[in-house]
């Protein structure tokens, strides 16, 4: 691994100041595969930490075994210093209910409309009176600035609209911790710079603690306190703020911020030789 | 012979496998339903999507039935001179198995398939991990107060499917045809018994239901999230609940018919 000595590494935090806690972690969704393979991350409390690597490097699955979707086939997981037991659906429910997610493409309900779509966490765990909940959920969507779309269909929303009503969705109840699962991917500019700005500000403002997986290298610098490169085979490559890992000479991580199509990472998928494949002798 | 002996070996753990998956899912829907119950107006907004919206198909097909077995019995007791015994057999008929066994097949195609569908493509769009992730259980939140929608939607469905049978065959047996109409009635009251007849065709449509609609839920809930997935689900939904209908039917009318 390639260690960016940060002056305020995430692994070095005091313990009061670490939100989210993975240490050595391995896992594999079957045994012919391991996703991560003996990682440890942490996440500052109050602070947007990035996740960032290629397709298929494990970064959605790690959000996973943060919410406790999967228990990890070693290693543990630890959120505000508790360690998160799959096993436990009271301790688990208890933890889902400090965080809020942002899935890739939104996970709306289709069949409500985007008031009911906010306004459903609060429905399901409040017994506030729906005057109440019809000012929570107007302020919620008036601060990703979508309080006149209140009555729309989902049908109705672009992506970048509905990115932004989830993320409304997902702060509905003011939780602790935030996890946004690639909130960039397939968005124009402009949807992709207010999404950005949006997590900054909502993080600075209710002080949550977000966790940002991605691949926009450009967007989650633009917005990150600190990140983290993983490779394909499930490692982390490098840790730093943003200019640390910018700056960094590490091949690996040089491929990936610059996005060079070849290098540690290799273009060709392993195959046989070509002239074996084509039947061609040398 | 060994290789032969492994081979059993592994389908029949794979059976057992996908039983024990069967009837955890079950279990976990039954400790669901007491929360469902808890929010009846989920439940009556399923009951609305999966009873009302299959009425029109319930009630169009009932009447054509109910034409057809005027009819069709019509034709075959008049040889024997005994076409005043039509109303009675035209309602045993439908109050004992066409009304719950032809209202499970078509609602197995109808609300079942429509339910597969709905909870698949809820889990491709990650609306069942949303939910999951907001700390509500899925199966107290979608797939209970769909279950106990269908169990309750099926005799009702079956009733009316088996009444306007009846009135179908009412209108080609005495409108049409001439059959007398206080016979047709007549005999009616005297032959059926409403414990017996009306009764165990209601029992029989309250376990169809319940086989129709778990099958649906357990398709769409383990479908795998993509398009052939979903597809996949909807198709094994129709083939296995019209299976498990025909084959329950045999044992429960076994089970309630077996004495004169």
């Amino acid at each position: 691994m390639a260690e960016l000595h940060a002056t305020a590494a995430a692994t070095d935090l005091p313990p009061d100041d670490t939100m989210v806690e993975i240490d050595h972690v391995v896992f594999g969704y079957n045994a012919r595969r391991t996703i991560l393979n003996d990682v440890s991350l942490s996440f500052g409390r109050g602070k947007v930490t990035a996740i960032l690597g290629g397709s298929g490097c494990g970064k959605t699955t790690l959000l996973r075994l943060i919410g406790g979707v999967y228990p990890p086939n070693a290693g543990s997981v630890r959120v505000d210093g508790q360690v998160v037991d799959c096993r436990d659906n009271e301790q688990l429910f208890a933890l889902r209910r400090r965080l809020g997610m942002l899935f890739q493409f939104g996970a709306l309900f289709t069949d409500l409309s985007v008031f009911d779509n906010v306004a459903f966490p609060v429905r399901e765990h409040t017994d506030l009176d729906e005057a109440m909940i019809r000012d929570i959920v107007l302020m919620k969507l008036n601060a990703v600035g979508l309080r006149g779309a209140a009555p729309l269909r989902i049908s109705d929303l672009s992506g970048g609209m509905a990115r932004r009503v989830a993320l409304a969705r997902a702060i509905a109840l003011d939780p602790e911790l935030l996890l946004y699962d690639e909130p960039f991917a397939g968005l124009d500019p402009i949807s992709m710079s207010i999404a950005a700005n949006l997590i900054r500000t909502l993080n600075d403002t209710t002080g949550a603690t977000s966790i940002l997986v991605s691949h926009d290298v450009d967007e989650c610098f633009s917005i990150c306190d600190y990140a983290y490169l993983m490779s394909s085979q499930g490692k982390v490559v490098a840790h730093g703020t943003a200019r640390q890992l910018t700056d960094s000479e590490d091949p690996e991580v040089r491929q990936f911020i610059r996005g060079e199509p070849d290098g540690p990472v290799r273009f060709h998928y392993p195959a046989r030789p070509l002239a074996e494949d084509f039947g061609v002798s040398a | 012979m060994t290789a032969m002996i492994s081979a059993v070996g592994r389908r029949t753990l794979e059976i057992l496998r996908i039983l024990g998956h069967h009837a955890t899912f079950f279990v976990e829907i039954l400790r669901a339903c007491p929360a469902a119950l808890r929010r009846p107006y989920l439940v009556i907004a399923q009951i609305h999507a999966i009873g009302n919206r299959s009425l029109v198909i319930i009630l169009a097909s009932g009447l054509s039935v109910g034409f057809v077995l005027a009819l069709q019995m019509y034709y075959a007791l008049v040889t024997y001179g005994a076409s005043e015994s039509l109303g009675l057999i035209v309602n045993l008929s439908l109050t004992r198995e066409l009304g719950p066994v032809v209202t499970a097949l078509l609602f197995a195609g109808r609300a079942g398939t429509s339910l597969t569908a709905e909870i698949g493509l809820m889990k491709a769009g990650e609306q069942l991990a949303a939910m999951d992730m907001m700390a509500v259980d899925p199966r107290s939140r979608v797939l209970a107060p769909r279950f106990l929608a269908g169990i309750v939607s099926m005799p009702i469905l079956a009733i009316l499917f088996s009444s306007i049978g009846i009135l179908g065959a009412y209108v080609v047996a005495v409108l049409l045809i001439g059959v007398d109409a206080g016979n047709f009635w007549s005999i009616m009251q005297s032959g059926v018994d409403v414990r017996r007849d009306i009764g165990n065709g209601i029992v029989k449509s309250i376990v169809f239901g319940f086989i129709c609609t778990f099958i649906a839920l357990y398709q769409g809930y383990e479908a795998d999230a993509t398009p052939e997935g979903v597809a996949h689900g909807t198709t094994r939904t129709v083939v296995i609940a019209s299976l498990g209908v025909l084959m329950m039917d045999f044992v429960l009318t076994a089970l309630m018919f077996s004495t004169p």
